[in-house]
């Protein structure tokens, strides 16, 4: 079974957090990695930095150009990760949009991540169709779950379509926007929340987009099995550094 | 071989629609509906309609007389820049703003380089009473001040787009976000041939119209609707697509695009994507663009902010693969040349986008009875300020 799998299986709300490769600084990546699962993070999210990502809001794509400036790519990314496994043992996604993973070459790029023991991959670019037609085979051949987006205006018909593809988790964006754009869930996001999770789905629901702290963290878990954390995480390691990640995530999963 | 667009999205191994998920709704209520519309009675009377009596059409084609003598050869040029708002860009913002209203949007966000389709955009957005938000680079708003003063006297916002190279790529990458981010109520007028299907095939439709017009009124002067060339500059590409569009399956014709060289195409400063481009996906779409081996987009250049573009659409991506279109890449100098030739020898200050098309027959020789179109896409008042600087007017 696949580590995304068996985490999906524990008995508790998952915290995802995810951070861009190479940001703040190149060589940031692995221990970044292993403070986050040291301070209790159960699932990581490694941003593949891309030169126009049209789905992010302006903190991550400042990091993104960042990590570029500094010299991040796919090659330098899975040298740094080469090892990772002998420390780390939570789920590894890597997200990324589509060009740099098509440059690289598919088939490479997940022989690459089965190697240093990637999990899924979240391509934000890649419409389900073409993966189905295209790549699920490649990609299941490597061991690597691939993780669709829903978002609120998606249909009943096509959320059920990727749940009867998916193998792991569904990432249920939590409003329409780029990232890092909101703060804070109305009523119609707790409405939404609920909808899908009335839906039954084969796969349990992660939410992303606009969780930032303890009591976001709280409202998406309340319907979904776990939430994910970016651009906020981003805002934090830009001002504190990567080494004391505890400040962060320590609030988050206070027990009442 | 077919050269339009296929049921999938597809030119050949280009197009498609490589969106997030937060667009799908909007793509595919356009895919679902786009040809629906374009073929309803009353929609083709309204566009007929306004591009008769509110564009112009249909634009003149024009016999230059002395062009043509001095390069001894047949030259017409197809006068979209007696359109109103000065190019081609209203053909299309005029089908889409249409397009909009019947799927029931009421804000309207664009992206422009050059300022052109900004322009034609919150023009269509003032006739019919509709809110218009056009991005635009940075660098852009810089070089292309009246253009930006137009938009503004139009009613429109326009909000700079400043991140990475600050022109016409990161504009379009700000639009779509805004477009993610206001994805029930907006219409996303692209401008060019680019973007996710049906975006590329249904700008190409809007524009089909330079074509059309171009056999009626050949047959008449030439006794043939067919042409030996067809001269278009390619950014993204609409021009051509209009330009092209009736003779793609006409093999006897010649398409000729040109592309922007910058300062030279080995100069690290350019914007010719045939020549230095590679597969890949920009702005939804499977197409030629220019990128690092890692597969970052480069940033372009062109004198020529319109041409500034570091992808082109993927009808012209399988043109050029296919062969169907000969490619030429002309550098800033021979363009801002050709642009100064046509003004003293015609009377028309044409476009640096469209000087670049001017400028072949400085290299490319045409046999005395061929009769070679040129599409002259736009004016060039918006860019006095350009020619002024280069020429030290």
């Amino acid at each position: 079974m696949n580590r995304i799998q068996i985490k999906l299986q524990e008995d508790k709300k998952l915290l995802s957090i995810y951070f861009t490769a190479g940001y703040p600084k190149l060589n940031d990546t692995a221990s970044t990695i292993e403070n986050l699962e040291s301070n209790g993070v159960d699932m990581i999210e490694i941003g593949l930095p891309f030169s126009d990502p049209l789905a992010d809001g302006p903190t991550i794509q400042a990091s993104s150009t960042k990590a570029l400036h500094n010299g991040m790519n796919s090659s330098v990314l899975f040298d740094q990760l080469k090892d990772i496994r002998k420390t780390v043992s939570i789920p590894l996604i890597l997200m990324g949009y589509f060009n740099p993973i098509l440059q690289y070459g598919i088939e490479a790029f997940c022989k690459k991540c089965k190697e240093i023991g990637i999990d899924g991959l979240i391509i934000p670019d890649l419409p389900v169709e073409v993966y189905q037609e295209e790549y699920q085979t490649v990609f299941e051949h490597h061991g690597l779950l691939n993780i669709f987006l829903i978002t609120p205006q998606t249909s009943e018909k096509r959320i059920r379509y990727m749940d009867s593809i998916s193998k792991g988790f569904i990432y249920m964006v939590s409003s329409a926007s780029t990232t890092g754009s909101q703060s804070g869930f109305g009523q119609k996001q707790t409405d939404y929340f609920k909808r899908i999770a009335e839906m039954n789905l084969n796969n349990p629901q992660i939410i992303g987009f606009g969780i930032s702290n303890q009591e976001t963290f709280k409202q998406a878990t309340k319907h979904a099995k776990g939430a994910i954390i970016g651009s906020a995480f981003i805002k934090y390691v830009t001002d504190n550094g990567v080494n004391d990640l505890k400040q962060f995530t320590e609030p988050i999963l206070k027990k009442e | 071989m077919n050269y339009h667009v296929n049921e999938k999205g597809y030119y050949g191994q280009f197009g498609g629609a490589f969106i997030p998920e937060m667009l799908y709704p909007n793509v595919e209520e356009l895919r679902h509906n786009y040809l629906k519309v374009m073929a309803e009675p009353d929609f083709k009377k309204e566009f007929d309609q306004l591009l008769k009596d509110y564009v112009g059409r249909p634009t003149p084609l024009y016999f230059a007389k002395r062009l043509s003598k001095k390069y001894n050869t047949k030259i017409y040029l197809k006068r979209e820049d007696l359109c109103h708002t000065g190019a081609h860009k209203i053909n299309n913002t005029i089908g889409q703003i249409l397009m909009a209203k019947r799927l029931k949007k009421t804000r309207i966000i664009a992206e422009t380089g050059a300022g052109q389709h900004g322009v034609a955009t919150a023009t269509v957005c003032a006739l019919v009473g509709m809110e218009c938000v056009v991005y635009m680079g940075e660098i852009d708003i810089a070089r292309q001040a009246p253009n930006v003063a137009r938009m503004k006297m139009l009613g429109a916002e326009v909000r700079p787009a400043l991140s990475g190279s600050r022109t016409l790529k990161d504009a379009t990458n700000e639009a779509i976000r805004d477009w993610i981010n206001n994805p029930v109520n907006t219409h996303y007028i692209i401008g060019s041939a680019v973007g996710p299907h049906p975006y590329p095939d249904m700008v190409a439709r809007f524009q089909s119209v330079v074509s059309k017009e171009t056999k009626l009124q050949l047959k008449e002067v030439e006794g043939r609707e067919n042409p030996d060339y067809v001269v278009a500059c390619v950014g993204g590409g609409s021009n051509a697509a209009g330009a092209y569009y009736h003779y793609l399956n006409e093999p006897s014709v010649k398409l000729i695009a040109v592309e922007a060289a910058g300062k030279g195409v080995e100069s690290g400063e350019s914007a010719a994507t045939s020549v230095l481009g590679k597969e890949g996906v920009i702005h939804g779409s499977k197409t030629l663009l220019m990128q690092s081996t890692d597969g970052q987009i480069t940033e372009p250049y062109s004198i020529s902010a319109g041409l500034d573009y570091p992808g082109v659409g993927p009808m012209h991506a399988h043109l050029y693969k296919s062969k169907r279109a000969e490619f030429i890449s002309v550098t800033d100098d021979k363009a801002m040349e050709a642009g100064l030739e046509l003004s003293q020898l015609e009377g028309i200050i044409p476009a640096i986008e469209t000087s670049h098309a001017l400028a072949i027959f400085k290299d490319k020789k045409f046999k005395p009875k061929d009769v070679v179109i040129i599409s002259l896409s736009g004016r060039g008042d918006k860019d006095l300020n350009t020619y002024i600087d280069y020429f030290k007017l």
